[in-house]
């Protein structure tokens, strides 16, 4: 059964520096309340793990919190150029960012094969490519075909953070809309922490609904609004303004960090 | 309606192409941008029974407005089906259920392999882009790839600084030598006109102008000696009926 913790707890019990640390969530139901509370307590040295490193990962990585970054498509959706993250690669801003780059494909089976606790996964991919020189993919022959395929390692994160629309007392989550690789996340991870936009006396089963039973998470806490500007299907949408107006905020340093400063590291907009 | 061609601009062009592309498709896999923009006017005006298949788990998705990320809220509320990416990849994608599938790019080169890794080496990028996504697996395994890309020199290379998605590799055999189930990019569409793989050589020619673009500007504005077919076609210009769903369809 999981601890019923109140954010600012969660992210202290089970987030230290220099963690492998997932944050996930494909465009929807995106951690955004957890990452911030990650940067108020200020933690270092993190390996970011995450296939999209959209808005949230632009702000830990802008603010230094991350030395390495794992991940298959840095960019702001529908918008273009993730700049913080740019900066970082481009320039060193504010310090190196090491990479560890793969395919979509390439990261939904490493997640796969943590949540199963294989070594690795076999796909279908990569091949051909540039990035086969510069990431962590080997081929492998099929024992019963002969068909050359690749291995992939799985991924075990330290600590996966996720967000969903609600928990019960007892710690059982349940998300629905669009769950990415959420489910995996959790269960390859050696600790959790999933916030949630309410908790309820009782889960009401939904169409398309995932329940994570609350004995393999660690904890929970309420973080209502806790994915805006992302969104949590059914009780907050999505701001696309905002991902649009993040390109003006986040080009220039400056502004960037004038920005977080009064809008995440503020106590004034901290969670209880 | 009566419209003048005057009156339409390059990229309505290149979206009206690219819709028309899906007259017969029965599955279309898109990222977001001129895109879904195209396959969304296909489902109006050429083949409203066409499944429209999101990166982020959305099979048939109905969208009324044009999305901004491939996860908004109404791709998941108007979906048939909505599965985890581990599913998409594994049972939707790579097993080649989807026919065509739309992919951009920043560089793409005369075999239609493309990059959207990086401009520059790659340990020290000059210009650090997204990176290939959900794109190398896409085009190794769905039914055919429709590449949709500005036209310029920049964009039109005679090297790629990073191969991010093999389209036909270095020529003939390349595909199938690797194991890749698709028969790969069978078109490219630009604001200027259409490319598509010879037969044999599989590189990219010229086979369609938009109307009122000449064949020198085409050339001028690719990174290599572009051949040209000797039928070479130029465009049906938009219908009126294709123009007033496409701008009805952004004013929304």
């Amino acid at each position: 059964m999981a601890d019923l913790v109140s954010l600012r707890e969660g992210v202290a019990e089970l987030v230290s520096d220099g963690d492998s640390v997932a944050l996930e969530g494909f465009t929807h139901l995106i951690p955004f309340a957890a990452g911030h509370e990650v940067l108020r307590q200020g933690r270092r040295e993190l390996e970011l793990i995450r296939m999209t490193p959209d808005v949230l990962y632009d702000q830990m990585i802008g603010m230094g919190a991350a030395r390495r970054l794992v991940f298959s498509y840095g960019g702001n959706p529908g918008v273009g150029s993730l700049h913080r993250f740019r900066d970082a690669i481009e320039h060193g801003w504010p310090r190196p960012l090491e990479l560890e780059e793969h395919s979509h494909a390439g990261m939904a089976n490493r997640y796969a094969a943590g949540a199963a606790d294989l070594p690795f996964a076999v796909m279908r991919g990569y091949l051909g490519t540039d990035l086969v020189a510069y990431t962590t993919v080997a081929p492998i022959t099929c024992p019963f075909t002969g068909e050359q395929l690749v291995a992939v390692p799985a991924l075990r994160p330290d600590v996966a953070i996720v967000h969903a629309q609600e928990a019960d007392r007892q710690g059982n989550v349940q998300l629905w809309g669009i769950p990415g690789v959420q489910k995996e996340a959790v269960l390859g991870a050696h600790r959790s922490l999933i916030t949630v936009e309410r908790i309820v006396d009782e889960l009401e089963p939904r169409p398309g609904g995932i329940v994570i039973p609350g004995w393999v998470i660690d904890a929970v806490a309420e973080a209502p609004g806790g994915s805006r500007p992302s969104y949590s299907l059914g009780i907050t949408d999505r701001d696309n303004d905002f991902y649009r107006e993040w390109d003006r905020v986040s080009r220039e340093r400056e502004t960037f960090l004038e920005w977080m400063s009064r809008h995440v590291l503020s106590e004034e907009v901290a969670w209880h | 309606m009566a419209l003048r061609t005057a009156e339409v601009t390059s990229g309505e062009v290149q979206t009206v192409v690219a819709a028309r592309r899906l007259r017969h498709a029965r599955r279309v896999f898109i990222g977001v941008g001129r895109p879904s923009t195209a396959a969304i006017l296909a489902r109006m005006v050429h083949n409203p029974e066409l499944v429209l298949v999101y990166e982020s788990g959305t099979i048939g998705a109905k969208p009324f407005h044009i999305p901004l990320s491939i996860g908004d809220g109404e791709l998941a509320e108007t979906a048939d089906a909505i599965v985890s990416v581990p599913e998409m990849f594994n049972y939707w994608i790579g097993p080649g259920r989807i026919d065509v599938a739309f992919l951009g790019a920043a560089q793409i080169d005369r075999y239609a392999n493309l990059n959207s890794t990086v401009i520059g080496e790659y340990p020290h990028p000059k210009t650090r882009l997204p990176g290939a996504g959900g794109a190398p697996e896409i085009a190794s395994s769905c039914g055919e790839v429709v590449v949709i890309a500005p036209h310029s020199k920049r964009t039109f290379v005679e090297k790629l600084d990073f191969v991010s998605t093999v389209g036909h590799g270095h020529g003939p055999g390349c595909r199938e030598h690797l194991g890749f189930r698709g028969a790969g990019p069978t078109a490219v569409i630009t604001d200027l006109g259409v490319l598509e793989p010879h037969p044999e050589s599989k590189q990219l020619v010229l086979t369609c102008v938009h109307e009122g673009v000449e064949v020198e500007k085409v050339r001028d504005e690719t990174g290599w000696e572009l051949e040209v077919v000797s039928d070479l076609q130029v465009t049906e210009p938009p219908t009126g009926e294709e123009l007033a769903a496409l701008r009805e369809l952004v004013s929304r």
